[in-house]
C-alpha cells in the first residue's frame, strides 16, 4: 500500500479539478460529495499505510515517482518519503480535514460560490498532503507555497468584502517573508549537503559536531519559515486577520493542519535542531513568547472567532516550546490533540454564528446552552480539554510539554504555568459570555436560534469524542509504563536526535507536584472566570469605551499591527514613489531628455547658419581657410 | 533549405505574398500572418523533437554558405558566410519565439489600420527576430539585429498610442546608441581574428570564441594587454557590447526606454518586445560578450551581478508606485529580466540554467499578461488601475487567467518562474563557495525582490478584481467589459498551460540546455580564469 501512497494527495486533486472545472454545472450536493468522498478516500488510504508501516521493520519508505529536475550538479526527484511522523499527519490531515468538508456541506449550504469553495478546499488538502509527504525540503516547499495560496484564496472567499481581501493579501505576504527564510535554508542544505533528501541530508548532519555554525544557520533560516507559517512572534499578525474566512477555513487551515506545518517542519530536521543548541534555545523562547503574548491579547477580544485566534497563536508556542526542549514527541502529540480541540472549538463557533446569522461579538451573544446543546456540550468537552483538565486530551500534551521543560529550565515551567492559566481564564470567559446567563441580541435573533443540522453537529460529536480520548495516545510513564504508545510509534524518527540531546530526567515525585500544581492553578483560574462572568454577570465594554492600562495594551493587540504599519509598510510606499517619481523620471528621463533636446537646441542654433545666400557660403568658406592656415601657423 | 533557413526565411516569401495581394484582400492578410506563425510553432517542435539532446554543447542544424568573399588586397580577404546553427542555448530561444509569434500574430486582430503596411512590417519583424538566434556569424548577426530595429520603430510609431512618436524615437535613439559602437567592436574584432583554416580575416562567432584564432598583437588579443585611451581593450570591448544589450535587457539605468515603448505600442508588439526583444539582449550577454570575452565577463561579474539586483529590487518598487496596469507589468519586466543577469554573473550551471528559463519563463509569461492588459484596453480603451473595481464577478475567466498569470509571475511553485527564480539564486548563492565571483548576500537580496513581486501583484489584484463591482465609465462599461472571446482562449489556454507545464516537468527545459550549459559555463569559467591571470589587469573591479 505505502507504494502507492501517491493515491492520497491524487484523490483530493481529481476532487479539485473536477469540482473547479465544472462548477457551474455541478449541483452544490454532487459538489460536496465529491469534495467529501475524495477525502474521504484519502483518510482510508492512509489509515492502511498506518498499519502496513506500524506491522513493517522499516523506518520510513520513499516512493520514487520522476525525475523532477536535473541540473548542473543537482538532482531533485519528486518523491515522497512516508514514515511515522508524516503518518500522524496524513491521518490528521484526511481524518479530520474530512469531518470539516462534512461539516462545510452544512455550513455553506446558502452560499452561491459553494462549487468553487470545496474545489479550495481540496486543493488545500493536496498541497498539505504534497508538505507532509514531500521526500525532501524542495517537494515540502511546493506543498508550503501551495497551502499559503489556498490559505490567501479561501480567506479571501467573499471577495466583495475589502477587509477579507486586506486580511488574505497580508496573510500570503507575511507568509512570503517567513517562505523567503525556508528557501535561503534550501539553499544552505544545497551548499553544505549537496542535496535536498533527507535522506541525504539526515545521515550525514548526525556526522557534524554539535553546534556546527553551517548547521545552525540553517536551522535558524528554516525556523523563520516556520514563524511565518505557523504564526510565532513577530509573523503572527496574519493569523487573527485570516479569521475573515470562511469558518470551516479556519478550522481546517487556521487551526489544525496548516499552521501545524512549522512543527512539522522541525520535527523534521530533529536531527538539525538537536545539533544546533543555540537555535534550539531560539525556538524554545520565541514559543514560549508567542504563547504567553497571544494569551495576553485574547484575554480582552470579543470577537469569539478572534478568541480562539489568539488562542491558536498561543498554543502554537508551546507546540515550539516543546520542539525547543527537545520534547519532539510531545510537539507532534500536542499538534494531534490540538487539531482534536480547536478544530472542535471552531466548528463549535462556526455552528453558534450559524445560528446568529453570522453574528461574531460575544458581547451580543449569552444563555445558548438551551436552544444548542450539541454545540454546547462538545464545546464544553473541547474547552476543559484545552485547559488541561485531566483526563481529557489536552492535559496530557500540555503536561508533557511541561515536564519537559522543567527538566530543562524550571523558569521554562513557570512562564508555561502562567500561560496556562491564562489559556483556561480566557477560554471559559469564552464560554461563559457565549453559553451562559441571558441572550443579549436582538429580540430577531433570538427568534431564529437553533441547534444546527446533522451534517454539522456529527462532526462536532465525533471529535468531543476525540478531544476526550485523544490523550490517551501518550499517557505520561508516571501513570503506567510503556503506556506511550505515540511516543512507542514516533522513536524511530526521533532515534538519533535523541542520543545526541539529554534525556529528560524528572523524578516521578516531582511530576506528581506539577502535575497537581498546575490542575490546581488551572482550576482557580477556572473559578476567577466563573466568578466574574456568571455571577457577577459581567460583560466586556463596548468599542467606544476608553480602556486604561494594561486592558488597553491587550485589547489593542500591543499596537503591533499600527508598529509595522509605521516601520514597514509606509516606508515602503514611500521608497517605491521616490524611485519612480524622482529617480525614474526625474533623474534618468532628465538626462535621456536633456541629451536630446541639447542636440536639438544646438542643431537649431547650427541650422540658422544655412542661410541659402552664395554670399555668406562664400564668407564661411574664406573664414574656414583662414583659420585652417592659422592653426596650422600656430601648431607646427 | 534545411529548417533553420526554413524558420527565418518562411516569413520573408509570406511578406512578399501579402505586398502583392491587392488591398481588397486585405483581410487575408491576418490569416496569411496567422498562417506563418502557426507553420514557424510546426517547424520549432520538428527542431525540438530532432534536436540531440545528449549533443547539446556542440551547433546543429548547421547551415554554412560563403556570402561575401572579396580579395581586399593587401588587407587580406574579407569572408563574410551565411553561417546558421543552434545549440542548447539559442534552441529554447528559437522555439520560444515561435510560440509567441503565434500569440503576437492572434493578438494582431485588433489592428483594423493600414494592415499592409503593419503586416509586412510584422513578417520582416518575425523573420530578423528568428534570425538573429540562430545567426553565428558576427556580421550577419549585426544584419539580423539591426534588421528587427527598423520594423519595430515603425510599428511602434504608427500604430501606437497617444505617445507613440516620443516613445518610438526614445526606443530608436537608445538601441541605436548602442549598437553603432557595437558595429566598431565588431570590427575591430573582425581585424583582430582570422579563420584557422583559410587565414583570412572572419566574422565567425565561433572562431572568435576560441583563443588561438587571434592574431598575436592584434587590438582584442587575450595574450597581451592592448590598451585604448588608456583602457585595456578587451574591457573595453567587453563593455561596449554589454551596454548594447543591456539596453535591450533592459538594465537599470538604461531601462526607461521600456515603460514607453510597451505602453505606447499595440498589444502584440508589446508581446514581442516583451516576449522576445529583452531576450535577445539576454542572448547576446552570454553568447557573444560572454563567449568572446570571457576574461573580462568574469573581470565584471561582480558588477553585472550587482546590475541585477540593482534591476530586480529598483523594477520591484517601482512597479508597486503604478497606476497603469501596463506599465506595472513593464516594470516588473524590469524586475524578472534583472534575475537574468544575476544568474549569468554566477557563472555556475545552476544559475546560468535558471537564467535561461527565465528568459523562456518570462518570454510565456510577459505575453500573458501584456495579451491580458489588452484585453480590457481594446474593450474600454483604458487601463488605470483606480477606474476598475470588482473585475472577479464581471469578469470570471479573464479574472481566473490574470490570476494564473500573476501567481505564476509571482513565482509560485508549480510555475515555471518558481523554478527559474530558484535555480538563479542557487547558483548565485553557491558562487560564493564554488568560485566565489559573487557574495551571498547578492541571493538574499534578490529574493527581496520575490517577496515585493507578490506585493505588487496581489495590491492590483486587490484593487481591480476584488470588492464590489464598479467600473470609471459606469454601465456602457460593463456592456462593453464582455468575458473573454474564444480567439483569446486560444492564447491564454495554451500559455497558461504551457508555463504550467515548464512548472511541473522542468527536465522538458532543463533536458534540451543541460549539457550545453553545462560545457559553456565550465569552459567560459577556465578560458577567463586563465587568461585573467595572464593579463593582469590593475586592480580587481570589486567593490
Amino acid at each position: 500500500m505505502i507504494e502507492k501512497s501517491w493515491l492520497i494527495p491524487l484523490l483530493p486533486f481529481l476532487g479539485f479539478l473536477i469540482n473547479g472545472l465544472g462548477r457551474s454545472r455541478i449541483s452544490k450536493k454532487t459538489a460536496a460529495v465529491i469534495g467529501s468522498a475524495s477525502v474521504l478516500c484519502s483518510f482510508i488510504l492512509s489509515v492502511l499505510v498506518f498499519f502496513e508501516l506500524q506491522g513493517s521493520a522499516e523506518t520510513g519508505v520513499t516512493v520514487k515517482l520522476f525525475e523532477w529536475i536535473r541540473a548542473g550538479s543537482l538532482q531533485i526527484p519528486f518523491s515522497f518519503y512516508v514514515d511515522p511522523l508524516t503518518c500522524v499527519w496524513l491521518l490528521v490531515i484526511t481524518g479530520i480535514g474530512f469531518l470539516i468538508h462534512v461539516y462545510s456541506a452544512g455550513y455553506m449550504h446558502a452560499d452561491q460560490g459553494f462549487g468553487k469553495f470545496f474545489s479550495y478546499l481540496n486543493l488545500f488538502v493536496f498541497f498539505m498532503l504534497i508538505l507532509v509527504m514531500g521526500a525532501g525540503y524542495a517537494i515540502m516547499f511546493i506543498g508550503w507555497e501551495g497551502v499559503g495560496l489556498c490559505s490567501y484564496l479561501l480567506i479571501g472567499f467573499w471577495y466583495k468584502n475589502d477587509a477579507y481581501n486586506d486580511a488574505a493579501k497580508k496573510a500570503f505576504i507575511m507568509n512570503r517573508i517567513g517562505d523567503l527564510g525556508f528557501l535561503l535554508g534550501i539553499f544552505l542544505l544545497i551548499a553544505t549537503f549537496g542535496s535536498t533528501d533527507f535522506t541525504e541530508i539526515f545521515p550525514q548532519a548526525a556526522g557534524f559536531q554539535s553546534g556546527d555554525g553551517r548547521l545552525l544557520a540553517i536551522t535558524l533560516c528554516l525556523f523563520i519559515g516556520a514563524v511565518g507559517k505557523s504564526a510565532q512572534l513577530p509573523l503572527y499578525t496574519w493569523l487573527p486577520d485570516a479569521m475573515a474566512g470562511p469558518t470551516p477555513v479556519s478550522a481546517l487551515i487556521h487551526a489544525a493542519t496548516m499552521v501545524t506545518a512549522g512543527v512539522y517542519m522541525v520535527a523534521r530536521s530533529n536531527i538539525l535542531y538537536a545539533l544546533s543548541p543555540v537555535a534550539m534555545t531560539v525556538v524554545a523562547i520565541t514559543g514560549l513568547a508567542t504563547a504567553i503574548f497571544a494569551a495576553l491579547i485574547a484575554l480582552t477580544q470579543n470577537d469569539i472567532k478572534k478568541v480562539l485566534a489568539y488562542s491558536t497563536v498561543s498554543q502554537l508556542g508551546y507546540m515550539f516550546l516543546a520542539l525547543g526542549v527537545g520534547a519532539f514527541t510531545g510537539a507532534v502529540f500536542h499538534v494531534m490533540t490540538h487539531a482534536f480541540f480547536k478544530a472542535l472549538l471552531f466548528l463549535g463557533a462556526g455552528s453558534v454564528i450559524h445560528a446568529l446569522h453570522d453574528q461574531q461579538d460575544m458581547r451580543r451573544m449569552g444563555g445558548l446552552k438551551k436552544a444548542m446543546p450539541v454545540t454546547f456540550l462538545t464545546m464544553l468537552l473541547a474547552t476543559l480539554a484545552i485547559s488541561g483538565i485531566p483526563p481529557f486530551s489536552g492535559f496530557f500534551s500540555k503536561d508533557e510539554i511541561l515536564a519537559h521543560a522543567f527538566s530543562r529550565d524550571p523558569l521554562l515551567w513557570v512562564l508555561g504555568f502562567a500561560g496556562a492559566l491564562l489559556t483556561a481564564f480566557y477560554m471559559f470567559r469564552m464560554l461563559f459570555l457565549t453559553f451562559w446567563g441571558d441572550f443579549r441580541g436582538t429580540a430577531k435573533e433570538k427568534q431564529g436560534i437553533h441547534e444546527s443540522p446533522a451534517s454539522m453537529t456529527v462532526p462536532l460529536i465525533l471529535l468531543a469524542v476525540l478531544s476526550v480520548v485523544g490523550g490517551f495516545l501518550g499517557i505520561p510513564e508516571v501513570f503506567a509504563r510503556q503506556a506511550h504508545l505515540l511516543g512507542g510509534f514516533l522513536a524511530p524518527v526521533f532515534a538519533a536526535s535523541q542520543e545526541v540531546l539529554p534525556a529528560m530526567h524528572v523524578p516521578h515525585s516531582t511530576e506528581w507536584i506539577l502535575m497537581g500544581i498546575s490542575v490546581l492553578g488551572v482550576l482557580v483560574s477556572i473559578g476567577m472566570a466563573w466568578s466574574l462572568y456568571v455571577k457577577k454577570k459581567r460583560v466586556p465594554a463596548e468599542d467606544t469605551v476608553q480602556r486604561s492600562g494594561l486592558v488597553a495594551w491587550s485589547y489593542h493587540k500591543f499596537y503591533v499591527d499600527e508598529l509595522y504599519q509605521a516601520l514597514i509598510v509606509r516606508p515602503l510606499d514611500a521608497l517605491s514613489g521616490f524611485f519612480y517619481r524622482v529617480m525614474d523620471k526625474r533623474f534618468i528621463d532628465g538626462i535621456v531628455n536633456g541629451v536630446g533636446s541639447t542636440i536639438l537646441a544646438f542643431s537649431s542654433t547650427l541650422r540658422l547658419l544655412q542661410t541659402g545666400r552664395i554670399g555668406s557660403y562664400l564668407f564661411y568658406m574664406v573664414a574656414g581657410i583662414i583659420l585652417i592656415f592659422l592653426l596650422n601657423y600656430l601648431i607646427f | 533549405m534545411s529548417w533553420i533557413s526554413t524558420i527565418i526565411f518562411l516569413p520573408v516569401v509570406f511578406l512578399v505574398i501579402i505586398l502583392l495581394l491587392p488591398s481588397r484582400f486585405r483581410e487575408w492578410y491576418r490569416y496569411i500572418t496567422l498562417g506563418t506563425a502557426i507553420l514557424q510553432a510546426g517547424i520549432a517542435c520538428i527542431i525540438y523533437l530532432r534536436f540531440d539532446q545528449a549533443g547539446s554543447d556542440g551547433f546543429q542544424f548547421l547551415e554554412k554558405v560563403p556570402w561575401i568573399h572579396l580579395s581586399l588586397g593587401n588587407l587580406g580577404r574579407l569572408e563574410i558566410d551565411y553561417f546558421l546553427g543552434v545549440d542548447g542555448l539559442s534552441a529554447p530561444l528559437l522555439i520560444l519565439s515561435a510560440v509567441v509569434m503565434v500569440a503576437a500574430a492572434i493578438s494582431s486582430w485588433e489592428i483594423k489600420e493600414n494592415m499592409k503596411g503593419y503586416f509586412a512590417l510584422f513578417l520582416l519583424m518575425d523573420a530578423a527576430i528568428m534570425g538573429v538566434f540562430c545567426a553565428l556569424d558576427f556580421f550577419l548577426f549585426y544584419v539580423f539585429y539591426e534588421l528587427m530595429l527598423l520594423p519595430l520603430y515603425f510599428l511602434i510609431g504608427m500604430w501606437g498610442g497617444p505617445r507613440r512618436e516620443y516613445a518610438a524615437l526614445k526606443f530608436f535613439l537608445y538601441t541605436l546608441f548602442g549598437s553603432v559602437f557595437m558595429l566598431l567592436v565588431i570590427v575591430g574584432l573582425y581585424f583582430s581574428v582570422t579563420d584557422p583554416v583559410s587565414g583570412a580575416y572572419t566574422f565567425n562567432m565561433l572562431h572568435m570564441m576560441d583563443a588561438a584564432n587571434f592574431v598575436p598583437g592584434a587590438v582584442f588579443s587575450p595574450e597581451v594587454v592592448q590598451t585604448i585611451l588608456g583602457v585595456p581593450a578587451r574591457l573595453l570591448g567587453f563593455a561596449v557590447i554589454f551596454i548594447a544589450f543591456a539596453i535591450k535587457v533592459p538594465v537599470v539605468p538604461l531601462h526607461t526606454w521600456l515603460p514607453d515603448a510597451h505602453v505606447e505600442a499595440p498589444t502584440p508588439i508589446s508581446i514581442i518586445l516583451a516576449g522576445l526583444l529583452l531576450k535577445i539582449g539576454g542572448y547576446g550577454i552570454l553568447r557573444i560578450c560572454f563567449g568572446i570575452f570571457p576574461d573580462s565577463a568574469l573581470y565584471f561579474s561582480w558588477f553585472i551581478g550587482m546590475l541585477g539586483v540593482i534591476s530586480i529590487l529598483y523594477g520591484a518598487l517601482n512597479a508597486l508606485a503604478m497606476k497603469d496596469l501596463k506599465k506595472l507589468i513593464a516594470y516588473s519586466s524590469v524586475s524578472h529580466m534583472g534575475f537574468v543577469l544575476l544568474g549569468f554573473a554566477s557563472f555556475t550551471t545552476e544559475g546560468t540554467s535558471g537564467a535561461l528559463l527565465q528568459m523562456v519563463s518570462h518570454g510565456i509569461l510577459s505575453t500573458m499578461l501584456f495579451f491580458l492588459v489588452g484585453v480590457l484596453y481594446n474593450r474600454v480603451h483604458d487601463r488605470f488601475i483606480p477606474n476598475f473595481r470588482g473585475l472577479a464577478s464581471h469578469m470570471p475567466h479573464y479574472t481566473a487567467f490574470v490570476m494564473v498569470a500573476f501567481f505564476a509571475s509571482l513565482g509560485l511553485p508549480g510555475f515555471s518562474a518558481f523554478i527559474a527564480e530558484a535555480f538563479t539564486l542557487i547558483g548565485t548563492f553557491n558562487s560564493q563557495s564554488v568560485n566565489g565571483l559573487l557574495p551571498r548576500w547578492m541571493a538574499i537580496a534578490g529574493s527581496l525582490g520575490i517577496l515585493l513581486s507578490a506585493a505588487y501583484f496581489l495590491w492590483t489584484l486587490q484593487r481591480m478584481f476584488f470588492g464590489t463591482t464598479r467600473f470609471r465609465g459606469g454601465e456602457a462599461w460593463s456592456k462593453q467589459l464582455i468575458d473573454l472571446r474564444p480567439h483569446e482562449w486560444a492564447v491564454l489556454l495554451p500559455m497558461a498551460l504551457l508555463t504550467l507545464m515548464l512548472g511541473i516537468f522542468p527536465s522538458l527545459f532543463f533536458d534540451l540546455s543541460n549539457s550545453a550549459l553545462a560545457n559553456m559555463v565550465q569552459e567560459l569559467f577556465e578560458t577567463g580564469k586563465r587568461h585573467l591571470d595572464s593579463l593582469q589587469y590593475t586592480n580587481n573591479l570589486r567593490f
